[in-house]
């Protein structure tokens, strides 16, 4: 069994809002496989959070609601609303 | 030549801005109360000579699509036959990176890749000289280039990045990415993601993100260049076609304030004031509605801190310290004064 992380990054903090970036790394696929390439015209696998779920996949990390550091309340910087998943995938060997 | 110093008048700024950690107050120092608004002490400061015709500087139309999506594209504006001979003279240089003769960081870019360098003729075109001066003054310094040679089948995607490091000032470096040949959809090339310029990041710490809505691949003709707020998340995508592919990049520091550099002919008609607001009045003529425009990838809360960011840039570009989108500064600034010494 090999661990596949999906990462999905979601316009709000529900698991059920839009996603904005999405990312996979499968942990089955043979050794020197690069990770997939960019494919600039498709769309995410999953519309939300909650529809990873109802497919089979399993949260493992949320990122927390933290207040803004003192000063940087108005920038922005990384994608705020992390969501990653998990699934394990039957592999020979 | 190497320039013997740095003469920017905007560097005590940039170092203010920095230590308060807050943007805007790079324009403080200009600032003054009249007639119940805060605008610019002398709009006259920011007068320059302009080296090229006044024709082939940007419109205000043009910078405000820079201010919100961090880039722009000219399709097609190297002539053909200067294409044909940098394509030779990029792929040589691509093959020994780091090996060739470069200018030196510093060195105005006037003074960089005299005749007969293919991409000196690029530099000094007119039309691509207007861009320049529009956005980072008339003789910007040089601050370093690369060529970027794929080869064929090379079926590696670079990771999404910005360059440099962290930099969160104000005033702003361009780069710009010139395509010798013709890119086809499919064919890879540098992507992008518009709108990413503002967000503070930490070149490669933005890795993880392997797809974001809204991500574009350039393709177009022979001979087009994107131009690029430093901060403009990309990478290079993978060459799966059976032919080298080359692109050339350059990164120029200005050495001016970069306040109405562009041709300002347009500038009062589509200059919004601070009461153009989408929860009240707004007019979708004016450049405040070219600053809302959401990117696809925006979050919803954030994507309001963009655009109270993209006001902020569009205030220094400007020189309008009284403009704002959709309210979101004008309604603080107004409350803090009321506090004074409180605040």
């Amino acid at each position: 069994m090999k661990q596949q992380v999906l990462f999905l990054w979601l316009a709000d903090s529900a698991l059920d809002s839009g996603v904005v970036a999405w990312a996979l790394y499968d942990g089955a696929s043979p050794k020197g496989t690069p990770v997939p390439p960019v494919d600039t015209t498709a769309e995410p696998p999953y519309n939300s959070g909650l529809e990873a779920l109802r497919d089979g996949w399993r949260l493992f990390h949320v990122t927390p609601l933290t207040p803004p550091a003192p000063g940087a309340e108005l920038q922005t910087s990384y994608l705020r609303h992390e969501f990653a998943f998990e699934r394990f995938a039957e592999t020979e060997g | 030549m190497r320039s013997s110093g740095h003469p920017l008048p905007v560097a005590h700024w940039e170092r203010f801005g920095r230590e308060t950690g807050d943007l805007w107050a790079v324009l403080l120092p200009v600032r003054h109360w009249t007639r119940g608004v805060w605008s610019f002490a002398d709009a006259g400061a920011y007068d320059r000579a302009v080296t090229v015709d006044r024709s082939l500087l940007l419109s205000t139309v043009q910078m405000a699509h820079f201010a919100a999506s961090g880039m722009l594209s000219f399709e097609g504006i190297v002539p053909g036959d200067i294409n044909d001979v940098a394509i030779d003279e990029l792929r040589t240089w691509g093959a020994q990176p780091f090996r060739r003769p470069t200018p030196a960081s510093l060195t105005p870019l006037s003074q960089c890749y005299p005749a007969p360098a293919a991409i000196g003729s690029v530099l000094r075109l007119p039309a691509v000289m207007g861009i320049i001066e529009s956005l980072v003054g008339s003789d910007p310094l040089f601050d370093h280039d690369f060529v970027h040679l794929r080869r064929p089948n090379d079926l590696i995607d670079q990771r999404l990045h910005a360059d440099a490091i962290l930099d969160p000032t104000m005033a702003f470096d361009i780069q710009l990415f010139y395509f010798p040949h013709a890119i086809a959809p499919g064919e890879g090339g540098t992507r992008y993601v518009p709108g990413t310029h503002l967000r503070r990041v930490n070149e490669s710490d933005i890795a993880r993100y392997q797809n974001v809505r809204g991500q574009r691949d350039f393709s177009g003709p022979a001979g087009t260049i994107l131009v690029f707020h430093h901060g403009l998340w990309h990478s290079g995508r993978a060459n799966p076609s059976s032919r080298d592919r080359v692109m050339y990049k350059v990164r120029l520091n200005p050495t001016v304030t970069q306040t109405r550099l562009w041709n300002t002919d347009d500038l009062d008609a589509v200059q919004s004031g601070p009461d153009d607001h989408i929860f009240a009045r707004f007019d979708t003529t004016k450049v405040g509605h070219t600053l809302r425009i959401p990117e696809p990838w925006w979050e919803q809360a954030s994507g309001r801190l963009e655009q109270r960011n993209r006001a902020l840039l569009w205030r220094y570009l400007s020189g309008d310290d009284a403009f704002d989108v959709d309210y979101y500064l004008t309604r603080t600034e107004n409350r803090m004064r009321l506090a004074g010494a409180f605040a």
